[in-house]
């Protein structure tokens, strides 16, 4: 499928702010599932930084911005042939070895909440006990907007029984990592179509390690395994070390933020 | 127990230090007390005072420093300085291999869990091999003498180990006090030190630096115990000193702030911890820190002594497998040994530390500076059995070492002159080369008993010799 | 050299210079209180408060100006910035953050300085002599700067201490001044009455200036020889014209070795060219207390520049 993504970030400093450093990972994964056939980001008044590709494999691009800045727009636009995998991360090269993610952080530890509920899952082998978790995880967190916030942990998720996509990716990262499975926290953008998917275009959901087969997506949210409507873009323990934008302004008092993302089917 | 005296063997006196005997002999009472003062006047008006952190008090207490050198023969010197730098190399072998394919984890000689589950294991860094290879620049290496040739570590310091402005100051007072003994003795220098440590960062300097790097300190400021040595040493690099606030990213490259401009930076030796470095990256909730460095550093904008990550090395659980990276990566048998080490988490070690508890020091895998750690034979029963408590319920968090017959030298004591526990810290530099000077610190426990020689818990220090052939 | 050093030093001479200022304050308030005045020397302490800008947080604090409690406040309490006690620390401390900047020598005068004061500290009060602190003070703020002169190197440091030194005594110049004109004599009918002169030689004791001056002009002390003295005359190390033109050539010092013109040193030769041109009548005829008033504000201004062109490290 052939899926073009524009993704706007407004940031306003209600004092202007004497700089801003930015670490993006806005460039889709380079792996089977997905091909860049165009791909741009820009900052408005920005300079080009480091850029690199990290351990885990994504692209990271530093930006510094010289005040005073008072507005700043990322846009990213572009355009992405993806095919379905389902959900396995075919030909994605990364040196961090896949035990690093059995290491809990403060969202994704699992409470005796989240563990009872690991060990609800029964399964002859790790892909069939991931599939089991996805779909408990998704049974035991309703999708709704509103009720969570940022900072919510998967142990706060489940007990609220209500969240969002990183409620659900942080859930399933925490009772994956309770059954012996390395976890962690995908970001990208999702091409809702007319099946009545969840439309959040900036999305998330969770990669699991099965040995064997290495890492596989699973999005709880829309129960199912990521397919050739997602674009991913990086991976972290959490979304906060998963985040695409990451940045700080030096001296700019109250930041506000609005974000506007559309992902459409290109028109071949 | 039977305890070895570096300078006594029975009645007679061993070679090293054997004109320290009239030496002391002929100082009279009044005359050290003098001279006591005097070197704590010294040490007062140079600065050179510590902070311990959490204690309140006196911002500017005093080291103590005993002005009895503790001696080391060319010979023994050769060999620890050998066995030094091979643990160094096997470190920094270590490093780059856990950061990158895990060869040492493929062949199953250290567990996985261990390594990428630690605390201290950087995913940011995966992948990246830091200029020259080199992750830890800098190593301290802790090491205690039982015998005349048993020499055993206690610890490795990757990261940022302190103490190397004791080690130049301590000499720097004893020649101005007792020139006397600097020519009767032949004794090692040690204040090539900051030029051999100049030169190792500047060997480091990443691959986009054209020419002479600049090379800086970062630390933490002034409040920070340590402050004195950071300035001290970038004065005698004749570099700039600075703060988080002092630089900044701007495009590909760092850049401190100067009453010119702008000024490029290629080497940071940092003397705070990786969680401090870079808010982007480590610590979102920071405001310390230089917002985007990682980013930098990982595509080779400049560098960073430690390199960020360095700490797995030296974590006290992965301290255990130290020989085994000296013969896995480097093929030779370990010259310095460790101290037999059982390790808490596994649970034939656990019985067995929990059946000896009383006759073991236990640490905490990720403490440092003496503090939650227990010395059994010096404990009352009752804090015993408050530290076994703490073992059960969190075994992995905890080490347990035999209580080593630690070695002694003659220290000044309100009596006169007695022996006391010491141990040794050298300052390995690793970079193009790797190099250290003849010395290191000496620390010794004050207290008559003490096996607690750190200086936040009554340790004083000492001038190191090493004397020449 | 980075920013941050350079702001230390430029804060080590004006904390040093300022601890000196107040010391000279209180020895000519212990003065003046020893000689009967129409005002009784009750006030006489006030306008000493009113001068150093701290009478509000001394009469939250004390109450009543009361001899030995303003000794307390402006020598010995914390929680007054600009007593002697906070002045030396922050000096002290702000040459501890840039040790590798200064000479031994010079690190010494601090650090000995700011030991000796935490003795006197521990000192019960009783033992204290007003005359021996004020002397106590006034030697090392010699001996530090005495340090500096005699043992750095003539760099871009160098020119930052000085900058803060003389920005600092102008500053204070001018406020001393302004005292005497404002507070001590309110009333125009003391002008050139035996009061008027005796303030005024009060005055120049305090900036240790009144021998000097009596060889500079001789005779009676008259306002328009104080303002000439103070504020004309190069050869007077405090007046404003020797401290503008100190700045300004230090200002010229660093943009020669930056190969950088800055906009404090435009300001700088500006002020310069202002007193150049000033005389004692133009003085008189804009009046004494706004000529200062004035002088005081681009010194503010030219303070400002001066963070902005070095200090802040927001230079491009």
């Amino acid at each position: 499928m052939r899926l073009t993504v524009d993704h706007v970030t407004r940031y306003h400093y209600n004092q202007a702010a004497r700089s801003v450093v930015q670490s993006h990972r806005l460039s889709p994964s380079i792996f089977a599932g997905q091909k860049v056939i165009d791909w741009e980001v820009t900052v408005s008044g920005g300079t080009r930084g480091a850029a690199f590709r990290d351990g885990a494999g994504d692209e990271v691009q530093g930006w510094t911005v010289a005040g005073p800045v008072s507005e700043l727009a990322v846009r990213v636009q572009g355009t992405v042939e993806t095919v379905d995998l389902t959900g396995i991360l075919r030909g994605h090269k990364e040196t961090v070895a896949p035990n690093c993610y059995m290491r809990a952080t403060t969202p994704t530890r699992a409470d005796a909440a989240l563990e009872a509920l690991a060990r609800r899952a029964a399964a002859p082998d790790q892909l069939t006990l991931a599939h089991a978790l996805s779909e408990l995880v998704a049974d035991a967190i309703a999708y709704r907007p509103g009720v969570t916030h940022a900072h919510t942990t998967a142990a706060e998720g489940l007990a609220l029984g209500e969240g969002v996509c990183q409620d659900h990716a942080h859930a399933l990262i925490a009772v994956a990592r309770v059954r012996g499975m390395p976890g962690r926290y995908v970001s990208g953008y999702l091409f809702a179509d007319a099946d009545g998917l969840l439309h959040e275009a900036a999305h998330a959901w969770a990669e699991v390690h099965i040995s064997g087969l290495g890492w596989v997506g699973f999005d709880p949210a829309n129960r199912c395994c990521p397919d050739d409507r997602y674009i991913r873009l990086g991976s972290g323990f959490d979304a906060q070390d998963a985040a695409p934008i990451r940045g700080i302004a030096r001296g700019g008092g109250r930041e506000e933020m609005d974000v506007t993302v559309a992902v459409q089917q290109a028109s071949q | 127990m039977s305890q070895f005296n570096e300078m006594y063997q029975g009645t007679s006196v061993r070679s090293p230090y054997a004109r320290l005997e009239n030496w002391v002999a002929a100082m009279p009472q009044e005359l050290r007390s003098l001279k006591q003062a005097e070197a704590e006047a010294l040490f007062r008006r140079i600065g050179i005072t510590f902070a311990v952190y959490g204690e309140g008090g006196d911002p500017d207490r005093l080291i103590p420093f005993d002005m009895f050198p503790r001696v080391f023969a060319a010979a023994e010197w050769a060999r620890l300085e050998k066995g030094i730098k091979q643990r160094a190399r096997a470190l920094n072998a270590f490093l780059v291999d856990v950061y990158g394919r895990g060869e040492i984890i493929r062949a199953g000689r250290i567990p996985a869990r261990l390594v990428y589950e630690n605390e201290a294991y950087e995913k940011a860094v995966a992948g990246f091999v830091p200029p020259k290879g080199v992750y830890s620049h800098i190593v301290g290496i802790d090491i205690v003498r039982t015998g005349p040739d048993e020499f055993f570590v206690l610890e490795d310091n990757c990261r940022t180990p302190s103490g190397v402005s004791y080690m130049l100051e301590s000499r720097e007072i004893m020649m101005r006090m007792f020139p006397e003994l600097f020519r009767e003795n032949r004794i090692e220098p040690v204040d090539g030190y900051s030029e051999m440590l100049r030169r190792t960062l500047a060997s480091v300097a990443p691959k986009k630096c054209k020419g002479d790097p600049v090379v800086v300190i970062l630390t933490p400021g002034h409040f920070n115990s340590a402050y004195y040595e950071h300035s001290l040493l970038a004065d005698l690099m004749g570099v700039e000193l600075v703060e988080g606030q002092d630089l900044f990213v701007d495009g590909e490259y760092v850049w401190m702030r100067t009453t010119e401009g702008p000024r490029r930076v290629d080497v940071i030796y940092r003397r705070i911890d990786d969680a401090y470095l870079d808010p982007l990256c480590f610590r979102p909730d920071s405001m310390l820190g230089i917002p985007g460095l990682m980013d930098v550093y990982r595509s080779g904008g400049v560098s960073i002594c430690s390199a960020p990550g360095a700490g797995v090395a030296d974590d006290k659980a992965v301290y255990t497998y130290v020989p085994e990276m000296v013969r896995f990566y480097l093929g030779e048998e370990p010259i310095l040994n460790n101290v037999p080490t059982w390790q808490c988490g596994k649970s034939d070690d656990l019985k067995h530390v929990l059946a000896n508890l009383p006759e073991l020091v236990v640490k905490e895998v990720h403490g440092s500076g003496g503090y939650g750690m227990l010395v059994g034979p010096k404990s009352s029963r009752d804090e015993v059995e408050r530290f076994r408590a703490k073992i059960v319920e969190d075994p992995g968090n905890y080490i347990a070492q035999p209580t080593l017959a630690l070695s002694n030298v003659p220290t000044f004591v309100e009596e006169g002159v007695a022996p006391r526990h010491v141990d040794l810290r050298p300052y390995c530099l690793v970079g193009e080369r790797i190099e250290l000077v003849p010395g290191g610190l000496t620390r010794v426990a004050l207290k008559e008993g003490s096996l607690v020689v750190n200086s936040s818990q009554g340790g004083g220090v000492k001038d190191t010799w090493v004397l020449a052939e | 050299m980075l920013s941050r050093t350079a702001d230390n030093l430029y804060w080590i001479a004006r904390y040093m210079e300022r601890a000196d200022t107040v010391a000279r304050l209180l020895e000519v308030g212990s003065r003046i209180s020893l000689i009967p005045s129409v005002h009784g020397y009750r006030s006489e302490w006030d306008s000493l408060l009113q001068a150093t800008g701290i009478a509000d947080a001394f009469a939250k604090k004390y109450g009543d100006p009361v001899q030995r409690n303003i000794e307390s406040f402006l020598f010995f309490d914390r929680d007054n910035p600009s007593s002697v006690a906070s002045c030396i620390t922050a000096a002290r401390e702000n040459g501890r953050i840039v040790r590798t900047a200064l000479t031994t020598q010079v690190w010494d005068a601090l650090n000995t300085a700011f030991q000796e004061l935490k003795a006197l500290e521990r000192q019960p009060r009783s033992e204290l002599e007003l005359s021996r602190l004020t002397e106590w003070v006034m030697r090392h703020a010699a001996m530090v700067r005495g340090a500096i002169d005699a043992t750095l190197l003539r760099n871009d440091g160098y020119n930052f201490l000085n900058i803060g030194y003389y920005l600092e005594r102008g500053d204070n110049t001018a406020r001393l001044m302004d005292v005497k004109y404002y507070v001590l004599l309110p009333r125009v009918d003391f002008v050139g009455s035996g009061l008027d002169n005796y303030q005024w030689t009060t005055l120049l004791r305090a900036m240790g200036a009144q021998r000097a001056f009596h060889w500079a002009y001789g005779g009676e002390v008259t306002a328009a020889k104080i303002a000439d003295f103070l504020i004309l005359n190069p050869q007077a190390p405090r007046s404003l014209t020797t401290c503008v033109a100190g700045l300004a050539n230090h200002l010229g010092r660093l943009a020669k070795s930056y190969g950088r013109e800055t906009e404090a040193l435009a300001k700088a030769r500006e002020l310069f060219a202002g007193i150049e041109a000033t005389t004692t009548d133009g003085i008189f005829e804009e009046g004494l207390h706004e000529y200062l008033t004035r002088f005081i504000a681009e010194v503010a201004t030219l303070a400002h520049a001066i963070h902005a062109s070095y200090l802040s490290g927001e230079m491009r």
